[in-house]
């Protein structure tokens, strides 16, 4: 067994962890901004609105992860008009020469998808007569989507984006593909170096394990902040009137 | 003229005709109720006032201000000012048959919720009108309960208190007892007898004869989308001129 080595190999697999948590946090984040806007133009009625989202969600469901960011990372480098970008400088494409950045468009391109569908799904579910109660009170649209509709869906999204969050951590170990060395990628390089595939994994593994936990963890924390209102009663309140 | 006018009110859905020109009229301390079997169009009449159902043609004026319409290629009406309607049915404060609470907000934030984002009164002031109203329908106690916590009859009061915090010229109530279980329907209609003490104009879509009978000063009796009769309650319920009313309360006061 290679202990020692494990030992050595200590600063490699934390800057792999660091690259890990930057991607699937980064990622996270900007697919929920997205998927926000892009939820409310899921639901509506209007086929012109809601079928350029639809098709989006459905391709990116429809296609693994992995063959998003090869298309993103080999694939878009051979049109002229990106290199010709490049050529000229343009600092936002540019972007799209390093794997970090194309890992990070493919994660968020795939995980707004997924995400968007559990929250038009969470937005479907609202109970019909709570809008009808905003509309009865005086509320504008703007309101209604402000104060009632998106505060009582994006509560009941939690317990299954969590689901989600969970899946995109793993899901960033894929990006060792394109020459990323995040924590699979280090423990890839560990196997390389000394032909001990068990233990490079196992020690990888491990980290995503307590990863996962505290991801776990904060999800409960935030169920139990924000869906107290659907949690069995208890005598939080005084029996009788 | 002051308070509430539907003029002429038609509803249909498709051929299906629900309200065929119902006029109804509430003086500020009117209580109205509305009775009428299942399928009368009373609820469909009430949920017409405030615009929840778009009626089909006919008028809706509060204090003389008419809700103004336009018809569109399809013959529906569309309302052609929507921060109008807004302002109206801030004045028209309505109570569900399944209450409707907001899920996930609690009791005090259901009733300061209109308030302070329709009615823009700072947090205060919607904090003490809550107040104020929670006591009066004895919920104090639950300011910081969610529905789902409460009982049936529990949370019709918190939705009649949250209707009141609007300060509204009429309440309307659209079968406020019916999805209640029969013990819990005396508080609740405790409270909407003292509102009607309180000389609050109320119109009353109900199946409940006593509170019809004792507490409303008006009865209009629905049936097939027409007023078949309508009156003071002693002489509707006294001496019915029409046949239909007469089986009709035989049948209601088994």
């Amino acid at each position: 067994m290679s202990y020692q080595e494990l030992i050595q190999a200590f600063p490699a697999y934390a800057s792999g962890l660091w690259i890990t948590i930057q991607l699937t946090l980064i990622s996270l984040a900007l697919g929920l901004l997205l998927a926000i806007p892009l939820a409310i133009l899921r639901v509506s009625p209007k086929r012109a609105v809601c079928g350029p989202v639809a098709a989006y969600t459905w391709f990116i469901r429809g296609t693994p992860l992995l063959a998003q960011l090869m298309i993103v990372y080999y694939g878009f480098g051979q049109f002229e008009w990106l290199q010709a970008a490049w050529q000229r400088g343009n600092p936002v494409l540019l972007l799209f020469r390093d794997p970090f950045y194309c890992a990070l468009f493919a994660l968020t391109a795939n995980t707004c998808a997924y995400t968007t569908e559990i929250l038009a799904g969470a937005l479907r579910s609202t109970p019909f007569g709570e809008i009808e109660a905003a509309q009865a009170y005086g509320m504008s649209r703007l309101t209604a989507w402000r104060r009632i509709l998106l505060p009582s869906a994006l509560r009941r999204f939690i317990p299954a984006y969590s689901n989600e969050v969970i899946l995109m951590l793993h899901g960033t170990s894929i990006v060792s593909a394109v020459t990323i060395v995040d924590l699979t990628g280090a423990a890839r390089d560990f196997y390389a170096n000394y032909y001990a595939p068990f233990e490079a994994f196992i020690a990888a593994g491990t980290v995503y394990f307590g990863l996962t936990t505290i991801l776990a963890f904060l999800i409960r924390m935030t169920e139990r902040k924000y869906l107290a209102h659907l949690r069995p009663h208890r005598v939080a309140v005084p029996a009788a009137s | 003229m002051n308070g509430l006018s539907v003029e002429n009110l038609h509803k249909q859905y498709g051929n299906n005709q629900v309200l065929k020109g119902v006029s109804l009229k509430a003086r500020p301390g009117d209580v109205i109720s509305m009775i009428g079997s299942s399928g009368s169009g009373k609820s469909t009449l009430l949920r017409c006032i405030n615009f929840l159902e778009a009626p089909s043609s006919g008028r809706i004026c509060l204090n003389g201000d008419e809700v103004k319409t336009s018809t569109d290629r399809g013959g529906q009406i569309r309302v052609s000012n929507q921060a109008q309607l807004q302002k109206m049915r801030t004045k028209l404060a309505m109570v569900f048959q399944h209450f409707n609470l907001w899920a996930h907000m609690t009791v005090m934030e259901n009733i300061v919720e209109a308030p302070r984002h329709v009615l823009k009164l700072s947090r205060q002031e919607a904090t003490e009108r809550a107040e104020r109203y929670l006591d009066q329908v004895g919920l104090t106690k639950f300011a910081n309960a969610y529905p789902a916590h409460l009982s049936g009859g529990q949370q019709q009061r918190v939705a009649i208190a949250r209707a009141l915090a609007m300060e509204p010229e009429a309440l309307l109530f659209d079968e406020p007892t019916s999805a209640l279980d029969p013990e819990l329907v005396g508080d609740v209609l405790k409270v909407m007898r003292d509102l009607a003490e309180e000389g609050r104009t109320m119109i009353v879509v109900t199946h409940e004869m006593g509170f019809a009978r004792e507490v409303s000063n008006h009865v209009v009796y629905l049936h097939q989308g027409v007023v078949e009769e309508e009156g003071h309650p002693k002489d509707v319920f006294k001496a019915p001129k029409s046949e239909r009313l007469q089986r009709f309360l035989c049948g209601a006061m088994k």
